[in-house]
């Protein structure tokens, strides 16, 4: 890199940054959003949060149901995720440089990778919706479905890193595809691939809480029934579970990760 | 009698630039033959022909009698379990432990089920532990590979190729990524194995001298063509040059 081109990163570096603002510029006056006005509802907003949404007595009564729910909605995503794993496992192997069959079938890996995860998980809540109706089953779908999109992607990239070299070394001593998918690929990938595991299953337990509101299932369900019945105490401690919830099971697969890396 | 016979080997990965021009060349049972020669060369890839990690395009290869390049994919499984291969990074799987690595050298002779499921004999359990003293790291054998220095990982990596039982072992740049110490230990282990066992040793190496000093015999290549073929005492001043290009006083020689 030489002067000229250093000046010229810079002088692109600051057209960047005017061109960002002008179009934050116009896409707020088209949509006729007031920024000023909009930061100064924040004080009112926040007022009526604290007015509102408080833990009182009352709604505590509500807890075990609650807590019921929410166990539901924890095992549901910890099902969707460890399922969604064993088949995108086996999709990885398929979809991986190293380790693939044949061209076909990678093609294939990743084509289905990458349209489970390229429609949101909303958009698959409300299809399956329609065809499965308003159930648990629907939800553990619309779940499953994101998430071997997801880990499949994972999964290939963290077997394409781990295990070039030995299973070269592995092929040339005649071992055969399993043996070397088994023995040499899959522990070398192994921490990686449980890692992002563990972070599936936080992302979905959050998850599961929207997918409920859309498909009737789960502490989403309870929610959603206590927000449109005005319960607001309700609410504040159904958001309470979960948040407490996300940040125990945050910390737990912390620990995990501490330990098998 | 010769082991291993190439006869106007060629590769080429586009049709315009080839990488392997028409190689001959015979190696005897036993013989400690050193490839030499610029990256770039040619050796790592006509290496990798010998037990077809690379399918090459021309000529013929006759390995042990067999034709190599005719063979099927069960027929060259049994080929490469009599091949050991040792690698510049050792490709080992570093979280598993020194004896595990050791073992793989058996799957060759496995079934798949046996592989999955890691049954070894006792005998191969002795051999492995038995090789593994042979080499000096026997105390390391339930560490995992990633705790160890490059030299013995590079150790392990020549365990795993012996307990193949191979009659040919193929070492791609063994030394290059190892400090003077430790490659002097690999290349003595490696010359007391062709003498002792009887093996035979395909070596790519970098340094000419370490070529001289241990091989029976050198082959020099320059851009996919042997440029110099014959023992290290007749590779001269004017031989370097062919092979290198250079003067060999231009180069550094450790």
């Amino acid at each position: 890199m030489n002067e000229q081109t250093m000046r010229k990163s810079r002088w692109q570096t600051g057209m960047f940054l005017l061109i960002i603002i002008v179009l934050s510029y116009l896409s707020s006056a088209i949509t006729a959003f007031n920024f000023v006005q909009g930061l100064a509802t924040i004080p009112k907003a926040l007022g009526w949060i604290f007015s509102n949404l408080m833990v009182t007595q009352e709604s505590l009564e509500k807890l075990p149901k609650i807590l019921e729910k929410l166990a539901e909605t924890i095992f549901m995503s910890i099902a969707a995720t460890t399922l969604a794993a064993v088949v995108s496992l086996f999709l990885g192997v398929m979809g991986s440089k190293t380790t693939k069959v044949n061209n076909f079938l990678s093609v294939f890996a990743r084509f289905i990778a990458s349209v489970s995860r390229n429609i949101p998980v909303v958009a698959w809540s409300l299809v399956l919706l329609i065809s499965f109706g308003q159930n648990s089953v629907t939800g553990f779908l619309a779940l499953f479905v994101g998430t071997v999109g997801f880990l499949t992607r994972a999964f290939i990239e963290s077997i394409d890193e781990a295990s070039q070299s030995s299973v070269e070394a592995l092929t040339a001593t005649g071992a055969t595809y399993f043996q070397i998918v088994s023995k040499a690929v899959i522990p070398q990938a192994l921490p990686q691939m449980i890692s992002w595991v563990l972070f599936m299953v936080e992302t979905n337990i959050r998850n599961a809480t929207l997918v409920g509101i859309l498909t009737g299932t789960g502490i989403g369900y309870t929610f959603d029934m206590y927000y449109k019945m005005l319960n607001y105490n309700a609410v504040a401690l159904v958001t309470l579970c979960i948040v407490i919830t996300v940040i125990v099971v945050d910390l737990i697969s912390n620990h995990i990760r501490k330990v098998i890396l | 009698m010769s082991l291993l016979k190439v006869e106007g080997l060629g590769k080429s990965y586009t049709a315009d630039k080839k990488i392997l021009k028409n190689i001959d060349f015979e190696i005897k049972a036993g013989e400690f033959v050193s490839i030499i020669g610029p990256s770039g060369a040619g050796k790592s890839t006509m290496l990798r022909c010998m037990n077809r990690m690379i399918e090459f395009n021309e000529g013929k290869i006759i390995f042990n009698n067999q034709d190599v390049g005719s063979l099927n994919k069960k027929e060259l499984r049994k080929l490469r379990t009599n091949i050991g291969m040792v690698f510049q990074h050792y490709n080992l799987v570093p979280r598993l432990s020194v004896i595990e690595n050791v073992l793989h050298g058996r799957y060759g002779y496995k079934t798949t089920l046996q592989g999955l499921l890691g049954r070894y004999t006792e005998e191969e359990k002795e051999r492995a532990f038995y090789l593994l003293e042979k080499l000096g790291i026997h105390e390391h054998a339930y560490k995992r590979c990633d705790q160890l220095s490059g030299g013995q990982q590079q150790r392990v990596g020549i365990c795993r190729a012996l307990i193949q039982e191979p009659k040919l072992i193929l070492c791609d740049e063994p030394i290059a990524s190892l400090d003077p110490n430790s490659s002097k230990v690999i290349m003595d282990h490696l010359k007391s194995i062709s003498l002792e066992m009887g093996i035979t040793c395909l070596v790519n190496l970098h340094q000419v001298e370490v070529a001289q000093h241990y091989s029976d015999r050198i082959i020099g290549l320059n851009n996919g063509e042997i440029v110099f073929d014959g023992n290290g005492r007749n590779l001269g001043e004017e031989q370097i040059h062919k092979i290198y290009g250079t003067k060999s006083r231009e180069l550094i020689t450790a």
